[in-house]
């Protein structure tokens, strides 16, 4: 059943209310069946689809600040509508930009493992299953049904949910419904995050709460109006759908890069 | 013992050194098939790569042999398509090299996807927007030209000659040469230029990102990698026709066809530098800080200064208006020492633009919390790599012994009636003994 108004899901990350805790990151790899290793002191080879940074001011004790990053896929939408930088890269359209959600996917089993997504994607957001899937022993009777494990050799990354999303849409036609609440469809960060600091909606619904705290402009990229909201290195062109907020200046403006003679706008 | 096989006056060397030189190659391979293995067994968990570097020294092999390949694709375009009848001296080596680098290349390809089986997905579910598609596609088309440039080669074997079909069929595939040279410079023109566009249309990575031509169509990258093959392939072939000869301890090609395909190499990097020069000003003063990178973020405050401004320096200068010079410079080109420099600087200037395009496009950390990445490959993507180094060194021995490979060998290298054994045997007067001894019947050379 399709919906009556194309969706653009995203989501804002109050990078303020982020205590670090890795709940999101938790959530996520149980809700996703995201296989781990004995071993994951090399985190250059986990498989995370929600990783959370932890950046600093760069200021000497007693000025030093801490912020904590969370950063899903930021399911870009590019300049022009699905061009975004690991889609239109793809050989073989293992991952596609949906125009009735805007939710970048990814097909396990069409993907061959060549990596120029990873080369392509500046958010490190796409992972690479350098090793088969091993769960401990009895622990593959907890692995969710609804979301495929992948095997070696495929790239994968955050979905935003997407199950979560086609399991709504069933109820809502059961229910004889074409159009979600707000609320049916959360990503499993959004709910796991114990200080609320993420909010997860459609970004062309002005009543969504995702919509008011971004505020974006469509005209130009979907660029928020809102001064203490941004998005992760915007001025490549990505176009993400996951913004952050915060009230500190320096955390802002480590979400881009800047030129020592610019002064951030 | 393989007398009958070897072409028609050149000399070889025996049988046991052949293969003994075979079987030590031999091992070599064994050792890169041992690593392949072990990649398709255990997968890609065998190599240094990680989720910062998905790219790594296989893309860059694979880039730098389809380049360095591309000698095959000008030369043959010089020869068949411009007229430059000296060339068809040089033809089939350039032919010979391009097929072992492409062959080459797909090897390689097939390592280090992480689902081998899959690889045909990319002809199947071809996203028609994807660099990679392209050269897929062209890669493909373009071996299999060049396996038809190859086969008359083969054929003209001194046995296989003797079958009329297929010296008959080895005669008309050269008729029509100049209509497959021509569909092969058609294919490397966009193979070459889409292997530019693989780092050139990532706008997420500022380092390797470049303005496009007509709006969106093609990066820059996409004519310089072309112009930068067609320019520093004929110096590979000017380089492995060198080692050859060192080698086999003769001369095989003449100067004259050198001298003319060093020449065109040299203005061909001249005016490729000068595009490369003037596309790396204006990425590092235009599109670079556009985004807010500056030079220095590329080049500065990396690890053991790994990737510092010398590349830049070493790339352009040494390896690109030095070897156009000596090149062009006609005393400068004829001086054996200046030449042998020239090649291989255009050889290593090449092969380091694939490897910062490649490399440097992931170490260069994009958002700004981020640390450079820094890698070596493993064991296993070292031997998978020389692989075909020494598959390439096999083919070349087998071919340069059994088929005609260098037409002006025989002319280059005649070879002197052999003196009569008796002669060499003994010593002066003995000789002259022998010969005046009546009535003894005369040693027949085969008996003798």
């Amino acid at each position: 059943m399709e919906q009556v108004k194309d969706k653009k899901f995203g989501m804002v990350i109050d990078l303020d209310k982020c205590t670090g805790c890795g709940s999101c990151m938790v959530a996520c790899m149980s809700e996703n069946n995201v296989p781990f290793r004995e071993d994951e002191t090399d985190k250059l080879l986990s498989v995370a689809w929600m990783r959370v940074y932890k950046m600093t001011n760069r200021k000497p004790y007693p000025d030093t600040e801490v912020c904590y990053f969370p950063r899903p896929c930021m399911h870009c939408e590019g300049q022009h509508s699905g061009h975004s930088p690991c889609v239109s890269v793809c050989p073989a359209v293992a991952t596609d930009y949906s125009t009735a959600t805007g939710i970048v996917s990814q097909i396990y089993t069409r993907c061959f493992g060549c990596r120029y997504c990873m080369a392509a994607c500046p958010y490190h957001a796409r992972v690479f299953n350098w090793f088969d899937p091993v769960w401990p022993h009895g622990m593959e009777k907890s692995l969710s049904p609804d979301v495929s494990v992948r095997m070696r050799g495929v790239v994968e990354k955050c979905s935003f949910c997407y199950h979560r999303y086609q399991k709504a849409m069933e109820k809502a036609y059961v229910d004889g419904r074409k159009e979600l609440e707000e609320n049916e469809y959360q990503t499993s960060c959004t709910q796991a995050c114990p200080a609320g600091a993420i909010t997860f909606g459609d970004l062309n619904n002005t009543h969504h709460e995702v919509y008011k705290i971004a505020q974006p402009d469509h005209k130009h990229h979907g660029k928020s109006k809102n001064p203490k909201v941004f998005r992760l290195l915007e001025r490549l062109g990505t176009n993400p759908k996951v913004y952050y907020l915060s009230s500190r200046k320096w955390v802002r403006q480590l979400g881009d890069n800047y030129r020592p003679d610019e002064i951030m706008k | 013992m393989d007398s009958a096989l070897i072409p028609n006056g050149v000399k070889r060397c025996s049988m046991g050194k052949f293969l003994l030189w075979n079987s030590i190659i031999g091992l070599v391979l064994l050792w890169g098939v041992f690593a392949l293995l072990l990649c398709w067994i255990k997968g890609l968990n065998q190599t240094n790569m990680n989720n910062a570097y998905g790219f790594a020294l296989w893309i860059w092999a694979d880039l730098a042999v389809i380049a360095l390949g591309g000698g095959a694709f000008f030369t043959g375009f010089l020869r068949y398509i411009v007229g430059k009848e000296e060339l068809k001296n040089i033809i089939n080596y350039a032919v010979l090299i391009g097929f072992i680098c492409y062959s080459a290349a797909q090897l390689i390809l097939g390592i280090d996807i992480g689902q081998p089986l899959r690889g045909w997905f990319i002809f199947w579910h071809a996203n028609i927007h994807s660099m990679l598609t392209e050269v897929a596609f062209c890669l493909s088309c373009y071996f299999i030209v060049l396996c038809i440039e190859y086969i008359p080669l083969i054929l003209e074997n001194r046995q296989t000659d003797k079958v009329p079909f297929f010296h008959n069929l080895t005669h008309n595939m050269h008729e029509v040469m100049a209509i497959f040279a021509a569909t092969g410079a058609f294919l490397s023109f966009f193979h070459q230029g889409s292997l530019g566009g693989v780092s050139g249309v990532l706008f997420g990575r500022p380092f390797g990102f470049r303005e496009h031509i007509f709006g969106t169509i093609w990066p820059y990258t996409f004519f310089l990698f072309t112009w930068s093959a067609a320019a520093c392939g004929p110096c590979f072939t000017i380089l492995v026709t060198k080692i050859t000869e060192k080698i086999a301890g003769k001369k095989l090609v003449k100067d004259n066809v050198i001298d003319l395909l060093a020449k065109i190499s040299g203005w061909m990097i001249l005016t490729y530098i000068i595009a490369k020069t003037a596309d790396t000003l204006y990425w590092a003063f235009v599109t670079a800080p556009s985004t807010g990178f500056i030079l220095a973020k590329f080049y500065t405050e990396n690890p053991g200064s790994v990737y510092g401004y010398w590349i830049l320096f070493l790339e352009i200068v040494i390896c690109g208006f030095v070897p156009a010079l000596f090149l062009i410079v006609k005393k400068w080109r004829r001086t054996p020492v200046l030449l042998w420099t020239a090649i291989i600087l255009a050889v290593i200037g090449v092969s380091l633009n694939r490897w910062v395009l490649v490399l440097q496009v992931l170490a260069v950390p994009v958002m700004p919390f981020t640390d450079w990445n820094i890698y070596f490959p493993s064991w296993q993507e070292i031997a998978t790599t020389i692989l075909p180094v020494a598959y390439g060194i096999l083919l070349i021995m087998i071919s340069y012994r059994y088929l005609p490979i260098f037409p002006q060998e025989a002319e280059l290298n005649p070879i002197e009636p052999e003196p009569e054994p008796e002669q060499e045997a003994k010593p002066e007067g003995k000789a002259e003994e022998i010969k005046t001894k009546a009535g003894e019947p005369e040693l027949k050379p085969a008996e003798a």
